[in-house]
């Protein structure tokens, strides 16, 4: 009747996981108190829950990253904090545990952290910037956005219900094979990254769709902003990389559940065949997070320098030239696996080639802050802090890049260093970039840009700190994932890693209360034109936060930067008498539907639940047959409604902007002060 | 529909260009299957290689049947452009019969496999052939229900464009199931019977 699922599945073996399972239901419980507390369960269903705004998509995209980012930094506290004492002793955590807890770290930082968070952030933004209403799907948007949060909800309920995996993030058999790992934490990892995947699959085809079809008239492809052309490349990525994981997914699981012999020690498996799979979607992946934050930064690092970015066109060709080389340098992953000096040589090469433009978008970005006004406000140090530091990622990765250097380096945690290295400040704090940047488009609210500071300066700390010892660590040979070691002399600086780690969480606390000040404070920090950092590009085209409907009439694109264009003419915040009714898709239920219906699918696949399985798939495939039967129903606001909010903004916007007319007017006060020599 | 400003995007168009983005993903899927296949192909295990297992005729009633249910469904989807009814009720009933009677054919060959021991548990070629064969095969049923779901749109309303812009969809999805049969037929049976 329930498969593999008996009491035994309870985390009563060990005192931690039943902290970490109360935490985790204790959590969701308190969220759900609070919501009927406050009586606003009825509010967030209609506004939010079943909203296909890809404004509000995009927001919950966001609050689902940083609740996993808090999971996953959990993880990295407790590891840091076993390796530093875990010197001739056990440390706290058992292996088994340990094991648990660097896989689902890996995991929940690349597939539900970093991934919704870029989601989120491209959802919010895109559809701004091009000058369009919505994304091409907004319903199947919706869609995505829960098979995202049921495979995060897989991999949290695998806390309370059983184990995760303990064979990495990137589950290499035969380990992961039911051979060595009978259990159900593998079955957890695959599910989740197969469902969440789906899911992002369908994100990857709206986001190019809607780039490809639904520019603003005009909005020609050197004109689209850089942010805009970045999310494209990593929707491509998305969408011809991650069938590599299902099937790398899918194959494991036939494997473990079926008996088939894909990668098993017997009957003719094949291991390292799925190294070569997992790592066609993972390589590529590293690109889907890299790239929207350099799109974040590329935005970021023009508006605060006061200048058009060097070399926009540049910009794009490295862009979709790291796109297309994404695909041709996974086998560095696994140098090791003895693929022969040739193929490891040319597999070298396309990696060195890649930091080429990389290096390029490097120099651009510096160029654009070569002699312009710059702003040093929390954007632009996340900015800065990660052109510093992913320069130094880059250099060891292109020494790892060399295959007899990476022989020595394999699976040490010089490898570790490197790749935090690249991912945090090269997505990660691009994330955070993007988070403040956007923050008051969302909320009408700018964020406090002291506790910004400070929590920008703890991160950055926190980071050098932790990863730094990791790179020395390496070259001492201290071997990636150790439970316990007995080396004297690796200790202090794993203890210098783990000050690291616990610095960190100053600057997660410090957003926490930045947050918190914001809202409290949210009268003094408030947006009233649109445009609080004299932006250029056209999602500060509008009120804060922007109407359902995005633009009362959809822009006139005439070069890149549109709205610096408008503000320049003066012309950004002209009244507009022909405004029309619009009409918009209505909220459904359907994202809720398919969200739990994958999420049980998945649970009753990890327990071998099968006819709990066949009737979610089924009933899956019911509810899809049956939508085809309807019509989809549209909300219609009133041309009087469009009116009244377009003139409230611009009213408002009039009164409060100082750069309409003159853009430039801040940088031109700031010389007339300089004394005549 | 109450827009006034003027619709600068066509739905049908748009759903049909991403229906094609999805039918490039599901593409490397399938080379990704077909890649893992040519791997596999020598990892026999001491069990049946290919050249002991697959039948010549059975194999090709089915490309027959899988390439003129191609024929057939392009013709539906010309009739259902000209909203003639009874034509596009009778090619897509004559495709479901094609289709059928495939599938009927390929889980018989699945059948008699797992019966003389040739099970996709046997060795990692045969998991690499039954799983893409499979893969095809779940890929022909959706096409199946599809076409069922499109004959109930049919009977209970005059055709629309809404059912126009679905059978668009429905007739690349089944063309792509065509051209992956090719390449099961070049790649796996072919050389499996002329070795």
């Amino acid at each position: 009747m329930f498969g593999r699922l008996t009491e035994d599945a309870l985390p009563l073996y060990s005192e931690i996981a039943m902290a970490g399972a109360a935490v985790t239901v204790g959590g969701g419980l308190f969220v759900l108190a609070v919501v009927l507390w406050t009586r606003s369960l009825l509010y967030l269903w209609r506004n939010w829950l079943t909203s296909v705004d890809h404004k509000r998509i995009g927001i919950m995209y966001v609050v689902v990253a940083l609740v996993m980012l808090l999971r996953g930094f959990v993880d990295a506290l407790m590891m840091r904090a076993q390796q530093a004492m875990a010197m001739n002793s056990g440390g706290y955590l058992p292996p088994e545990h340990f094991d648990q807890i660097f896989s689902s770290h890996g995991t929940i930082m690349i597939l539900f952290m970093a991934m919704p968070f870029l989601t989120g952030l491209i959802n919010f933004v895109m559809p701004l910037q091009i000058g369009a209403r919505d994304v091409a799907f907004p319903r199947l948007n919706l869609i995505s956005l829960y098979l995202t949060a049921a495979g995060a909800g897989l991999v949290l309920i695998s806390l309370v219900i059983g184990k995760f995996s303990t064979a990495g993030w990137t589950g290499y058999p035969p380990f992961s094979e039911t051979e060595f790992s009978p259990g159900v934490g593998v079955d957890y990892w695959i599910w989740a990254l197969i469902v969440s995947g789906v899911g992002t699959t369908l994100t990857g085809i709206n986001f190019i769709t809607t780039i490809v079809k639904r520019r603003a008239p005009g909005m020609t492809w050197m004109r689209l902003p850089l942010f805009a052309w970045t999310a494209l490349c990593a929707s491509i990525l998305i969408v011809f990389a991650f069938p590599a994981l299902t099937v790398a997914g899918a194959m494991l699981a036939l494997d473990r559940s079926a008996g088939f012999h894909f990668f098993t020690n017997d009957g003719g498996g094949n291991a390292m065949h799925f190294a070569n799979i997992l790592w066609m979607w993972g390589h590529p992946e590293v690109y889907i997070l890299i790239l929207p934050a350099f799109g974040v930064f590329s935005e970021i690092v023009a508006t605060f320098s006061s200048k058009r970015l060097f070399a926009y066109n540049s910009l794009v060709f490295a862009t979709v030239v790291i796109a297309l080389l994404a695909f041709t340098t996974w086998l560095h992953h696994f140098f090791t696996m003895g693929a022969g000096a040739s193929v490891n040589t040319a597999f070298g090469i396309t990696t060195m080639i890649i930091a080429v433009p990389t290096g390029v978008k490097v120099f651009d970005w510096l160029m654009t802050m070569y002699r312009g006004r710059i702003r040093y406000q929390t954007p632009m140090l996340w900015t800065v802090a990660f052109l510093v530091t992913f320069t130094i990622g880059g250099m060891s990765g292109v020494l790892l890049a060399v295959p007899a250097v990476d022989y020595t380096l394999h699976n040490t945690t010089f490898l570790v260093a490197h790749f935090h290295n690249m991912v945090i400040p090269g997505a990660l704090f691009g994330f955070f970039a993007g988070y403040v940047y956007w923050f008051p488009k969302a909320f009408g609210f700018r964020l406090d840009e002291r506790w910004g500071k400070r929590a920008f300066w703890f991160w950055v700390t926190g980071f050098y700190l932790a990863f730094m010892p990791l790179y020395a660590l390496g070259l001492m040979g201290m071997v990636r994932r150790l439970q316990h070691y007995d080396n004297p002399d690796w200790q202090p600086y794993l203890i210098v890693a783990a000050i690291g780690a616990a610095s960190v969480l100053c600057g997660i606390i410090c957003m926490a209360i930045q947050l918190w000040v914001s809202i409290r404070d949210r009268e003094r920090l408030a947006d009233t034109t649109g445009d609080p950092w004299n932006a250029r590009t056209l999602e500060w085209y509008s009120s804060s936060p922007p109407p359902a409907w995005n633009f009362a009439r959809l822009p006139q694109i005439k070069g890149t930067d549109a709205f610096w264009r408008l503000k320049e003419r003066g012309e950004a915040y002209r009244e507009d008498e022909n405004v029309g009714a619009i009409s918009l898709p209505a909220h459904s239920n359907d994202g809720i539907v398919y969200g739990a219906l994958a999420f049980v699918f998945g649970f009753s696949m990890v327990w071998h639940i099968y006819w709990l399985a066949l009737l979610c798939f089924g009933a899956i495939a019911a509810h899809l047959i049956v939508s085809s039967f309807r019509h989809p129903t549209e909300d219609v606001i009133p041309a009087d409604e469009v009116a009244r909010h377009e003139h409230d903004w611009k009213t408002a916007a009039r009164a409060g902007s100082r750069y309409d007319g003159d853009p430039l007017c801040d940088y031109r006060t700031a010389l007339r002060k300089v004394p005549a020599q | 529909m109450s827009e006034v400003d003027t619709k600068a995007h066509d739905e049908a168009e748009e759903k049909a260009y991403g229906f094609w983005l999805f039918l490039m993903s599901d593409a490397i899927l399938f080379s990704l299957l077909f890649a893992t296949y040519a791997i596999m192909v020598t990892a026999t295990d001491n069990g049946p290689a290919r050249t002991e297992i697959f039948g010549y005729w059975r194999t090709a009633a089915n490309t027959a049947l899988l390439l003129s249910s191609s024929l057939t469904m392009g013709l539906a989807s010309i009739a259902i452009c000209e909203a003639r009814k009874a034509a596009a009720f009778q090619w897509i009933i004559v495709t479901m019969i094609l289709a059928l009677a495939f599938l009927v054919l390929e889980i018989q060959e699945f059948a008699g496999l797992v019966a003389q021991g040739a099970g996709p548990d046997r060795s990692g070629f045969l998991s690499a052939y039954f799983t893409l064969v499979g893969t095809h095969g779940a890929h022909v049923t959706v096409g199946l229900i599809w076409m069922a779901v499109l004959c109930l749109h049919l009977a209970m309303a005059p055709i629309g464009p809404a059912v126009q812009s679905a059978t668009e969809r429905l007739t690349m999805f089944w063309h792509l199931v065509g051209i992956v049969w090719i390449g099961i037929y070049s790649m796996v049976y072919l050389p499996g019977l002329y070795q």
